[in-house]
């Protein structure tokens, strides 16, 4: 009979510090746990008694990858709790910004956290000159989305330029037009890009689940919308809470999510299996390529469905540039505090999945009371669902290949542990 | 030094949001030779191997747990340079925030209410109150060029030097409208210079996320955001986003 003993002590290749343990004692799955060792830094607390307009400034620093998605959903439950209307203007922008950040995340992602794990070796740095034009390639995307995203909002890691209501520097006509230009002439390195993806051995791993993401009737949902599951449920923003449904588990610190099944998934997947039809035609061309079509129930395709996402992203950002320019950018006042506090919900689908900001801010201006509810935390209960099901099915392979696979199923879904403040497992005896 | 000739280095994080680990990643975007001429040995986020022998460590992330304080002794000991990446090691940066909240275990049961216990926390502190910090990169987040020029000394066996002086200077030179005159309010004439001002030009005031300058003329800050029509709440909002550390929040704890 089978004895598995995977102990993988602060994975590489993800956001923040995670262990996995897996125990298998005579083919029987003993112990299958995603621990969460990152520092605590109590975001939450550290927003209370601050003015309402640091709010973004400070929650952006949740995390590096994801700063602008932090801000957007910090910035629109600020606006919903003051009733702030933001511009036509203003909402091109910010979508523009964020698919900035979507583009940039995944990337990083699939280039340089999941790519490795395919060529067999530990990090993209050897690649660089064994492989140098997938290494550039994947550079000259990173640096064309961060340059998007500095255009707009000053700079991707700590957005600099989005305030409530609006924005404190705007771009030029001829800088979008050149950036359009970048964006046009990036389709060959997203061909490539898809083509690379074509080739490479996906671990053949099924398992249904609820997944869940933003919804809106006009477009693939980043920002705003209401919250849409495949099970078929729908909710206004405000009631998140009957969504996450976070509960402690006896086994684990870990907070963990719920809704219609044990788990639900979020992040590119879920936005995929929910709003295939809104994805631009180059987008579903590369999904088709892939052999992808909702709904897709294998986890490791995360990776696959952020790769379309991509070029979703680089068509609709030459859509945006191409509006904006024709309606010109006019300068537009910024809100001032009218004197009346509120409670607001802000989300937004940032790389890794569905993100709530709620806040409570007083009539003085100050946060008297947030919560932050992150993808990452939404997925822990799924990819340990998933870890009980796929050791099962590859017991009889060595240690080794188990001690990857746990591996390369946990980085599919792209975890950022930092983000998942809540997310603590100190000790586990 | 590795056997070819090249210096090893080494990334580690603690309490962050890893920000500045990725802003060094993005600089291989316009200087991929960084990779050539120095050989990274660890680094957690980008890569599997994980190599103990490194002469030169740079560390991102606050101290915020006892037992961060061990790891942090570890590497000093490893390492014959260790550098602060950011404004989380070097100067606290946004974790400090927790440590102005009226009280530390209000602020673990808001957050994890009956189960504050098993998330152990005490005030953040830059890595310089545990260990010794040989060279500084400051910012929340470092400014990728400023790190590759840091780097560059650093393998050269010079001092790094970054600037002493306020972002008015760079402000001035950019020909920036100064934020107070287009009615905001900005930290600039006490926070240290090096980013090129980049917050004041993209519209939004100074945070201070770089730190103050040598013997910064706080009281004139005070004055002049006071005139500029902030509430008292909001003055001390500015004065704390990133310099809330205090030494004298960590005497006498454990």
């Amino acid at each position: 009979m089978t004895n598995v003993n995977v102990n993988v002590h602060h994975l590489t290749r993800v956001e923040g510090h995670g262990n996995i343990v897996v125990d298998v004692k005579n083919g029987e799955l003993v112990k299958c746990e995603l621990q969460i060792v990152e520092a605590p830094r109590f975001f939450e607390a550290m927003l209370r008694g601050r003015p309402y307009d640091e709010a973004s400034h400070i929650t952006s620093r949740i995390c590096g990858i994801c700063a602008t998605g932090h801000a957007m959903a910090s910035l629109r439950a600020t606006e919903n709790a003051l009733g702030v209307e933001i511009s036509e203007q203003t909402k091109l922008l910010r979508k523009l910004v964020f698919h900035g950040e979507i583009i940039d995340s995944h990337v990083l992602h699939v280039y340089m956290l999941v790519a490795p794990d395919f060529f067999g070796v530990g990090s993209v740095l050897p690649l660089a000159a064994s492989h140098p034009e997938v290494v550039l390639r994947a550079l000259r995307i990173k640096k064309l989305s961060g340059d998007l995203c500095a255009m707009v909002s000053g700079r991707h890691t700590h957005p600099i330029a989005m305030t409530v209501g609006g924005f404190t520097h705007l771009p030029s006509i001829p800088e979008m037009l050149a950036m359009k230009e970048r964006l046009v002439a990036a389709r060959e390195d997203l061909d490539e890009t898809i083509a690379l993806l074509q080739t490479l051995p996906w671990p053949q791993f099924e398992r249904e689940t609820e997944y869940v993401s933003l919804k809106k009737d006009d477009e693939y949902a980043f920002i705003d919308g209401v919250v849409a599951t495949t099970d078929g449920f729908t909710y206004e923003l405000d009631d998140y809470r009957k969504v996450t449904n976070e509960t402690c588990k006896p086994h684990s610190t870990a907070k963990h999510t719920r809704h219609n099944r044990e788990s639900y998934m979020v992040g590119a997947l879920a936005r995929f299996n929910n709003n295939y039809e809104q994805l631009h035609p180059r987008a579903k061309a590369a999904a088709e390529a892939l052999g992808m079509k909702p709904p897709v129930t294998n986890s490791f395709l995360n990776s696959a469905a952020q790769a379309i996402e991509i070029v979703h992203c680089v068509q609709d950002s030459i859509r945006i540039i191409d509006e904006l320019v024709d309606r010109g950018i006019e300068e537009q006042a910024l809100y001032e505090f009218q004197g009346k506090g509120g409670e607001g919900v802000g989300s937004c689908d940032v790389p890794r999945g569905i993100l709530f900001h709620n806040y409570v801010i007083d009539d003085e201006g100050l946060i008297q009371g947030a919560n932050c509810i992150i993808p990452t935390n939404q997925n822990y209960a799924n990819m340990e669902a998933d870890m009980r099901a796929l050791v099962p099915q590859i017991l009889d392979q060595p240690q080794e290949k188990i001690t990857h696979l746990m591996e390369m199923l946990i980085r599919a879904y792209d975890p950022c542990i930092s983000c998942s403040t809540h997310l603590l497992n100190v000790e586990f005896v | 030094m590795a056997q070819n000739g090249k210096p090893k280095v080494a990334f580690f994080d603690f309490a962050c949001c890893e920000g500045c680990q990725l802003t060094v990643i993005d600089s291989l975007q316009t200087h991929l030779e960084l990779v050539e001429a120095v050989e990274i040995v660890q680094f957690r986020e980008a890569m599997t191997e994980k190599g103990e022998d490194y002469l030169v460590a740079f560390i991102e992330g606050s101290c915020t747990r006892k037992e961060d304080e061990a790891r942090l002794k570890e590497i000093r000991e490893q390492a014959a340079i260790v550098v602060a990446l950011g404004a989380c090691a070097h100067t606290g940066g946004i974790n400090a925030l927790k440590n102005i909240q009226p009280s530390l275990q209000g602020v673990r049961e808001y957050v994890y209410a009956d189960k504050w216990e098993w998330y152990d926390t005490y005030p953040a502190r830059p890595i310089s109150a545990v260990i010794e910090v040989d060279a500084v990169i400051p910012g929340c987040p470092i400014d990728r060029f400023e790190f590759l020029d840091v780097v560059k000394k650093v393998l050269l066996g010079k001092k790094p030097s970054i600037p002493d002086y306020p972002l008015c200077v760079e402000c001035k030179l950019k020909e920036n409208v100064c934020i107070f005159d287009k009615g905001g309010t900005c930290m600039g004439p006490i926070t240290r210079a090096g980013c090129d001002a980049i917050c004041p030009t993209f519209g939004n005031g100074c945070e201070g996320c770089r730190g103050l300058i040598p013997h910064p003329n706080t009281n004139s800050m005070e004055d002049v955001l006071a005139k500029a029509g902030l509430t008292v709440e909001q003055l001390i909002a500015k004065k704390t986003m990133f310099n809330a550390y205090d030494p004298a929040q960590i005497e006498g704890s454990s």
